[in-house]
């Protein structure tokens, strides 16, 4: 028994280890919170996108002699925002927008690596993220950009929460609908930019989607579906990262991994019966039939 | 004496990419109005309405909003995301957008929530997720949406499609109660039968205001062709025009007194 406790304490001695773990619980918070708001507005896709597009701005950035992480971000930003004024556009839709503008960044990123050598982070941890060498710069810019997310999304909460219903009627209703997207890619930015260290470009669109689907399975509210999507992504940041120790596997592998695992635990539990919620996450379609209610009520 | 214009349209062409879908458009909604537009689809109905919300701005010509005139506006039921997590309290509290810090509405707030739904007869259904409703009970929702602004305009986009005879009998009925009370209230429509009973004003609409007026005005074969594109039957029933699809000519006649 002493044994197992002594092997479970055992990376907690390592220093590399405590802080992964606080940077792991940090993105997980992170990418729960935001990945609500994404994937009720239908742009699932954006995270995998925008982590491919802000590799790009990675291998571009030291090559134009600009700190890796202001240019990565920068170059994050500018295509979050250049797909978001394509969609507003309404003539392409939002998953067309993000393909071209992330795949051509994309793209440009690979080009510019092969062409001129990797003069940034190691490849393999972009891809798919690392607890190595997690410094406390980083720590301090995922617990910038958690609390940038927290005020942001505390302060606007209702004009998020309706431009994200109901955008139309947001806007007549006195909501700044254009400055609340850009404002949410800006968020979505930083904590993308954050967060690719530990989850990896492959890997961070799960961490932003499967926190907010389970949470929609599980809950019809938007404020309760807020919080556990934010708790479920903390708690498989941690245990993916503890398993990454022991396993012997990437970060963002496991964290991932962990994240697939209690979705099949959720959908197993509930019978399935939670999936209709989720699988109308974006959906603009027909009336639904309505539950018929108690008599009188009408 | 006519009420006060609280939205002038002056001359609007409007198009998306090029393409017009109103030209020359002149009307008037003032304060009392309840006026139903009706055309085909794709005459420029919802166009039109977003013209009068401001959501659009017109190619040429002029809108023309009253200085502080709230416009409230309900959407077509079939545009919504029935499976967004959000509450019929959640969803009136909405139109509450801004002026406060915390997420969580204020006691008053929470107290004009259940006033509002109180008064549209659905102040039970508070905690239900809006997939749960009926379709008339989500067009109460919206209702009470747009009515906690307090505007002196509602506007409504196809409030009728999509419902049963009663749910459209409810709706409009509700609506000119609204009316009563002096909110101004503008609707699209592709339903000349449910308009011609409730509604005192109607714009037959396609691309350009084909007729404006009284429905028995408006509702007459030779507006009906030009809006709809089809030759129609109108039939007198109780002193209101009923429209019947006609396979040839145009026959007008009384049916009873």
């Amino acid at each position: 028994m002493g044994g197992l406790w002594a092997a479970f304490l055992d990376p907690f001695s390592y220093e590399f280890f405590v802080k992964g773990l606080a940077a792991a619980v940090l993105a997980g918070a992170l990418c729960g919170l935001i990945g609500v708001f994404i994937t009720l507005r239908g742009m699932s896709y954006i995270g995998h996108g925008l982590s491919h597009a802000i590799f790009g701005g990675y291998a571009a950035a030291p090559l134009l002699g600009v700190p890796v992480v202001l240019g990565a971000g920068a170059w994050g930003l500018a295509s979050a925002l250049a797909i978001n004024a394509i969609t507003r556009r309404r003539r392409v839709g939002a998953d067309a927008a993000i393909g071209v503008v992330t795949t051509a960044s994309f793209a440009l990123g690979v080009a510019l690596l092969t062409r001129f050598g990797n003069k940034g982070p190691a490849f393999d941890s972009l891809l798919f993220g690392s607890i190595n060498g997690v410094r406390a710069s980083d720590l301090l810019l995922l617990g910038g950009a958690l609390a940038l997310a927290a005020v942001v999304f505390t302060v606007l909460y209702r004009q998020f929460l309706f431009s994200s219903f109901d955008p139309d009627v947001a806007q007549v209703s006195g909501v700044h609908v254009a400055r609340i997207d850009a404002l949410l890619m800006l968020v979505l930015s930083v904590s993308i930019l954050a967060t690719l260290s530990i989850i990896g470009v492959t890997l961070v669109a799960a961490t932003l989607v499967i926190p907010a689907v389970v949470a929609r399975m599980l809950s019809d509210s938007f404020a309760r579906m807020l919080w556990l999507s934010t708790a479920i992504g903390t708690a498989c940041g941690a245990v993916g990262m503890y398993a990454s120790y022991h396993l012997l596997i990437p970060s963002g592998t496991t964290i991932v991994l962990t994240h697939a695992v209690v979705f099949v635990l959720v959908l197993a539990g509930t019978g399935g019966r939670t999936l209709r919620r989720a699988a109308g996450l974006d959906d603009h379609g027909d009336v639904p039939a309505a539950t018929p209610l108690p008599v009188g009520v009408r | 004496m006519s009420a006060d214009p609280l939205v002038c349209v002056e001359g609007v062409t409007f198009g998306y990419g090029g393409t017009p879908v109103l030209r020359d458009v002149t009307c008037t909604v003032r304060a009392g109005d309840f006026t139903g537009i009706v055309g085909p689809s794709g005459s420029g109905k919802t166009s039109l309405l977003r013209l009068l919300l401001g959501t659009e701005r017109p190619g040429s010509g002029r809108v023309v909003r009253a200085p502080g005139t709230a416009v409230s506006y309900v959407p077509q039921l079939e545009t919504v995301n029935w499976s967004f997590p959000v509450t019929v309290g959640e969803c009136v509290l909405m139109s509450r957008p801004a002026g406060r810090l915390l997420p969580w509405p204020t006691r008053q707030e929470r107290a004009d929530v259940a006033d509002v739904l109180d008064r549209l007869g659905i102040g039970e259904l508070s905690s239900r997720h809006i997939r749960e409703l009926s379709g008339g009970q989500q067009q109460r929702m919206f209702l009470a949406r747009a009515l906690l602004r307090r505007p002196q305009l509602l506007l409504l986009d196809e409030p009728t499609s999509g419902v049963d005879v009663q749910t459209r009998h409810e709706v409009l009925h509700l609506l000119a109660d609204l009316n009563a009370e002096g909110l101004a209230v503008v609707l699209t429509t592709h339903d000349l039968n449910g308009m011609a009973a409730h509604l005192p004003h109607l714009v037959a609409l396609h691309q350009r205001v084909v007729a404006s007026g009284p429905p028995a005005e408006v509702i007459v074969p030779d507006v009906l062709e030009r809006t709809f594109g089809a030759r129609m039957e109108v039939l007198q029933h109780l002193g209101m025009p009923v429209v019947v699809d006609s396979p040839g000519d145009v026959v007008l006649r009384e049916v009873a007194s």
